[in-house]
């Protein structure tokens, strides 16, 4: 039985129990719904709430509880000692196991009856239901492929019975209270309320989500690979056959050099252009500008990504870099930095917008009344007055450079290096998660592992930028408030 | 206050000037202020600039996209043959055969096969003709034993050629194509047998292996991102909208509180890779759900979309007066039918603009895609849904990935028409999202 | 209120300072000030009089070509300082506000310390040749403002930490900085308290000697206490303009009349 039919069963059972205890409300009324609490409809959602939150949550638990009692069980049925404890061999039987075991589910064998043989006979029958068993396989592993079987036949139907028990006893329980003097509309709404707060802590879980699956991976990774390698190693060379070098430093500097560049180039275009619509463009420009600047926000950065492969790299390399004598690569520092500038320009300049049009007017009015010229007034009062907030507005931006994806895994290159030319190909962090991450990798090897401790970093790096942002835009806002 | 007294206004010289002339100082200082002005205008020329740049650049390489060269072969659909292809094992191979000598002998036919040999000659028709035709006969059993006119796609470096990207001279280098087959491609665009028309199949057509450029449609694509917005929409606007309930109507002010609002505005703002290592880790590793399934795709895209969603319904219902609550409240409705009956319905269209908002950037989300596997080659369309939420899929902005990715510059011209249908997408949605707003937009 | 002051006072016959004739003022299609024409003498503390939204404050905006900063607003007729038209074309209103200093409604210390805040005037102006000379400007200002004593311990605090009325003081030393003929305050009280009140109108009586004092006020005992000449303005027309003394004790105007005893307004 798959989720989806218990889901659908339980919801007709829902609906049921609504009809159910709409009846039984009106009719314990003597048929005049006056005399209810609450309209008859309340009584009827008390009781299809009743039917479905307690099964759903044991159908939940059930769900996340299922898979580890079977690992459990197939864990047990191998035992530590034929891997002779180690870990990854370890892996690699269990997963022979399931694979057997998709095969014997494949086969619809008769599971029960295969478990009932001798050790000796296990092989045949296996071979019997068409699974091929490869010579000289330890007759646990066989054990275990049944036990993953059994247990998840046993779970699932154990899970129907149970589910469909919480369901069944809510709609009773639901079902005796519907009487006159129920308040089953301050029930439902109570009901109502909970799944409204559940709804809202998905950010908190979404968060801890983020960190864990971080987490624990990039302990296991630092397990197999030293800590101080990684964090202060200077050359990045992962290698399929294992005896990896797996440096953050080149990694983090290209990462800050891209970053860097792009910044150069947002920070000023995207300043000046907030400054010269807030206080210098009349209405037309503005309405026309500021939607098209915007634009440059909206577009993916799949295309920026494009742009920097197909056009900016190309022309980069023929008329600066190989001229000048400073590399023949399309993809460098700086085909990313320029083109991630230009993602980032309408990123400041709404930011510093906003930022700016935060200053009070009397501020510029005191400054204009004292002889001075607009420019005079933007950049001697209006700029040092928004300074906090358009730093933290870079600080987002500088967040968002060091995240970004796309744009360097097609505009940067692959090469882990150190390097001052500008020219040159670099690679970041976000370009090796994606190139550890993506294809086929053994998932336990420390060259897989490692992009979660790249992942970890990057998360770790942006919410200090953004916490710091955010704290400093919150402070300078409640200056002017 | 006597130092007042003390010290008469310096009378400066400045002070008996007249206010008609200006200053020196002052046409220094005008000059600066115009610099000035001017520097802002230059800032806003260059974010304009680079977009009309990046604009064009996608358009000028991708458009022709739209657009593939065919050519037309009259093949007679030989019985015996036929089932001498069916029945060998490299069934395509043998198709492969038929289509090649029905075009050889129709050139000859028409005296164009001068200076070419016939092998190289059919090298001109697609890889892909052989798999067209055979979908034709098993689609038409009736139709064997009589003559055909098929419409097969040529080669994508003919292509290129008809598209100005292939040349003669990039021909004697390119072990693909040889300048003898542009000569043929030529005399055939002459007599009308090859022609370059608007090519529906690549926005139908599933992709195609790396040297098969001109096949390659983004059919899978599309469905994949369409049955990841329909995953979004589905799980992103309910949870979003009954978390802003919570959070504007009835959250107390209380750590709790301040822990979720903390959360939301910083997972606005958590690198989108992030997002894909978590799919990745919990979703497909904890979960067990399938690789490169729209689901987790779906998923992955919804909890980066739920901030965006929460922070718009947010200020939709905090737009509508309070006002509107205590009439409710007054007339004995609770707060929850006050909320359900008035606010929502007041600030709908506030959270369907900020809802479509929030798809369209899901839409253009490359990054935690790549991480669960949606690059993968997908040869076949995914179910219907709901089951074709769990079958294999890309997404547009995957597919472009995918593309620059190949080594054949035709993938190029695909990648960016690619980006042109994304493109095209964001711009429908963002003026619905805008038409939505101007039409329902209300002040109180 | 001690109105005795009035009497006492004596009225120099001074010379014309500010000459505006048929001034007329626009905010898009709302016709702000009409027709006004009016007289302002040197050295001597002008208030401005009449009920929320007459358009007192716009007409002194004008004085100093405030109005430019807003788009919509429109200023025909002509407003002669020193007999030269502020309106011609060859004027720049940049060069005009450092000759016609403003101090505003609320107190609005720039956020730098107290010494920039003064300094930021002479030093667009070019009013210093070296830190010396200004740094005495500074110290001129500030004795002028009446803050000096309060401040000169702390010049590097930033201005934004004083109190209101010390705010207000050092707008006015900022104002009085860069050396103008005529000061415009726009109701400088209105966001004080009366002993800051107090101290501000007895140096508005100080600065008489060196400007030319324009001042805006809702309330009629400011003006009373602090003026030469009023003038009442109503629904954007200066309807009555004389010596204080006389507009309070004999208004000519029904409606100057009803305003002082508190029938409008």
């Amino acid at each position: 039985m798959t989720t989806g039919t218990i889901l659908i069963a339980l919801l007709a059972l829902a609906v049921v129990g609504y009809f159910l205890g709409r009846g039984r409300a009106v009719a314990s009324a003597g048929g005049d719904v006056r005399r209810l609490h609450s309209l008859p409809r309340f009584y009827g959602l008390n009781v299809a709430l009743t039917t479905l939150i307690p099964a759903l949550a044991v159908l939940a638990v059930g769900l996340l509880a299922l898979p580890i009692w079977t690992d459990l069980r197939v864990g047990a049925a191998i035992g530590p000692s034929l891997a002779g404890g180690d870990a990854g061999r370890q892996s690699l039987l269990i997963a022979q196991a399931d694979r057997l075991a998709e095969g014997l589910e494949g086969a619809d064998a008769n599971v029960a009856a295969i478990a009932a043989l001798d050790d000796g006979a296990l092989a045949g029958a296996f071979a019997d239901a068409g699974i091929a068993v490869r010579e000289g396989t330890d007759p646990s592993i066989l054990r275990a492929a049944l036990a993953r079987v059994g247990t998840q036949e046993t779970g699932s139907w154990m899970l129907v019975l149970l589910v469909g028990l919480a369901g069944v006893v809510g709609a009773l329980v639901a079902l005796r209270a519907s009487g006159p003097a129920f308040r089953a509309r301050n029930a439902v709404e109570r009901a109502i309320l909970g799944v409204l707060i559940l709804a809202s802590t998905i950010a908190i879980v979404t968060t801890a989500g983020i960190v864990l699956s971080m987490l624990f991976e990039t302990i296991n990774f630092l397990r197999a690979y030293p800590a101080a390698d990684f964090f202060f190693g200077t050359v990045w060379n992962p290698r399929f056959s294992g005896d990896s070098q797996l440096g953050l430093l080149p990694l983090l500097w290209g990462t800050m050099y891209v970053s860097l560049v792009a910044l150069i180039v947002a920070v000023p275009v995207g300043l000046l252009a907030a400054i010269y619509m807030s206080e210098y463009a009349g209405p037309r420009v503005r309405a026309v500008a500021k939607p098209l600047l915007e634009i440059l926000a909206g577009i993916p950065t799949i295309v920026y990504g494009l742009f920097a492969l197909v056009t900016v790299g190309p022309l980069l390399r023929d008329w600066f870099a190989q001229p000048l004598g400073l590399g023949n690569s399309a993809s460098s520092v700086m085909t990313a930095g320029l083109v991630m500038g230009v993602m980032l320009i309408p990123f400041v300049s709404s930011l510093s917008d906003d930022v700016i049009n935060a200053v009070p007017q009397s501020m510029r009015d005191g400054s204009l009344g004292l002889g001075a010229t607009k420019s005079e007034t933007i950049r001697q009062v209006v700029v040092p007055a928004a300074l906090p907030g358009i730093v933290g507005s870079i600080l987002l931006a500088a967040s968002r450079a060091i995240g970004e994806t796309m744009i360097v895994v097609l505009g940067a290159g692959a090469a882990a290096q150190m390097d001052l030319n500008p020219f040159e190909a670099m690679t970041t962090i976000t370009v090796k998660i994606v190139s550890q991450l993506v294809g086929d990798n053994d998932f336990n090897s420390p060259e897989t592992l490692v992009a979660f401790a790249l992942g970890l970093t990057l998360f770790v790096m942006t919410l200090a930028l953004n916490v710091l942002a955010l704290w400093i835009v919150r402070r300078y806002r409640e200056q002017y408030e | 206050m006597s130092d007042i007294a003390a010290s008469p206004p310096a009378a400066g010289e400045g002070r008996k000037t007249s206010l008609l002339r200006e200053t020196d100082r002052v046409r220094k200082r005008n000059a600066a202020e115009r610099r000035f002005e001017l520097y802002g205008m230059a800032a806003v020329g260059i974010g304009l600039l680079a977009l009309a740049f990046l604009l064009l650049s996608i358009l000028g390489n991708g458009l022709s996209s739209f657009r593939q060269t065919f050519v037309d072969v009259p093949v007679a659909l030989d019985p015996v043959a036929i089932e001498e292809a069916e029945a060998s094992v490299v069934k395509t191979s043998r198709y492969r055969d038929i289509i090649e000598g029905a075009f050889v002998s129709a050139l000859e036919a028409r005296g164009l096969l001068e200076g070419i040999d016939p092998e190289e000659a059919a090298g001109i028709i697609s890889e892909e003709a052989p798999a067209q035709f055979r979908d034709y006969v098993r689609a038409n059993p009736e139709a064997v034993g009589r003559p055909g006119e098929f419409t097969f796609l040529v080669n994508g470096r003919i292509d290129g050629f008809f598209k100005g990207r292939v040349t003669f001279e990039s021909a004697e280098l390119d072990g693909n194509v040889t300048p003898a087959q542009l000569r043929l491609a030529e005399r055939l665009a002459g007599a009308g047998l090859i022609d370059t028309r608007f090519n529906w199949a690549f926005f139908t057509a599933p992709d195609a292996s790396g040297q098969r450029p001109e096949a390659a449609g983004l059919g899978v694509a599309i469905l994949g991102s369409a049955y990841m917005m329909l995953v979004v929409l589905f799980l992103a606007l309910p949870i979003g909208v009954a978390a802003s309930i919570y959070l504007e109507e009835f959250a107390p002010r209380n750590r709790f509180t301040d822990i979720i609002e903390v959360n939301i505005s910083n997972l606005a703002a958590v690198p989108s890779i992030v997002f894909g290592i978590l799919g990745l880790a919990i979703f497909i590793n904890f979960a067990g759900l399938p690789q490169s399934a729209p689901i987790v795709g779906g998923l992955v895209l919804t909890l980066m979309t739920l901030p965006t969603i929460i922070i718009a319904t947010r200020s939709a219902l905090k737009a509508v007066p309070p006002s509107i609550r205590d009439a409710a409240l007054g007339v004995g409705a609770s707060k929850l039918q006050s909320v359900f009956h008035h606010v929502l319905p007041l600030a709908a269209p506030g959270i369907l603009t900020g809802t479509i908002l929030g798809l369209a950037q899901a839409l253009g989300e490359t990054a935690p895609l790549l991480l669960i596997g949606m690059v993968a080659f997908v040869g076949e369309y995914p179910d219907a849904p709901p089951e074709g939420l769990f079958d294999p899929a890309t997404a547009l902005p995957v597919q472009v990935y995918n593309w620059t990715q190949k080594a054949d510059p035709a993938f190029v011209e695909r990648a960016s028409g690619a980006i042109i249908v994304l493109l095209a997408f964001l711009v429908v949605m963002n003026a619905i999202a805008i038409l939505l707003r101007r039409r329902f937009e209300r002040r109180w | 209120m001690n109105d005795m002051r009035i009497t006492e006072r004596a009225v120099d016959l001074s010379e014309t300072k500010i000459s505006a004739r048929n001034v007329q003022v626009f905010y898009g299609d709302t016709h702000a000030i009409k027709d006004v024409s009016v007289d302002i003498a040197d050295k001597t503390v002008t208030a401005f009089i009449g009920p929320s939204g007459c358009g007192k404050s716009t007409f002194l905006r004008c004085i100093n070509r405030m109005n430019d900063t807003i788009d919509t607003a429109r200023v025909t007729g002509d407003i002669l300082i020193d007999g030269e038209d502020i309106y011609d074309r060859r004027v720049d209103p940049v060069q005009l506000r450092a000759k016609v200093g403003m101090v505003f409604q609320k107190p609005n210390p720039f956020p730098k310390s107290i010494y920039d805040n003064v300094a930021y005037g002479p030093r667009i102006h070019g009013l210093a040749r070296n830190k010396v000379e200004l740094d005495e400007i500074v110290e001129r200002s500030l004795r002028r403002g009446a803050i000096w004593d309060e401040v000169k311990d702390r010049l590097d605090a930033p201005g934004t930490g004083l109190s209101g009325g010390q705010q207000q003081r050092l707008c006015i030393a900022r104002a009085v900085a860069t050396e103008p003929e005529i000061l415009l305050m726009d109701e400088p009280c209105s966001a004080l308290d009366p002993i800051a009140t107090a101290q501000v109108e007895e140096l508005i009586d100080e600065l008489r000697r060196n400007y030319s004092v324009v001042i805006v006020t809702h309330s009629m005992q400011q003006a009373a206490r602090v003026s030469q000449k009023t003038a009442f303005f109503h629904l954007g027309h200066l309807v009555e303009y004389g010596e204080t003394g006389q507009i309070f004790t004999t208004p000519r105007d029904p409606r100057t009349e009803s305003y002082i005893t508190g029938r409008i307004g």
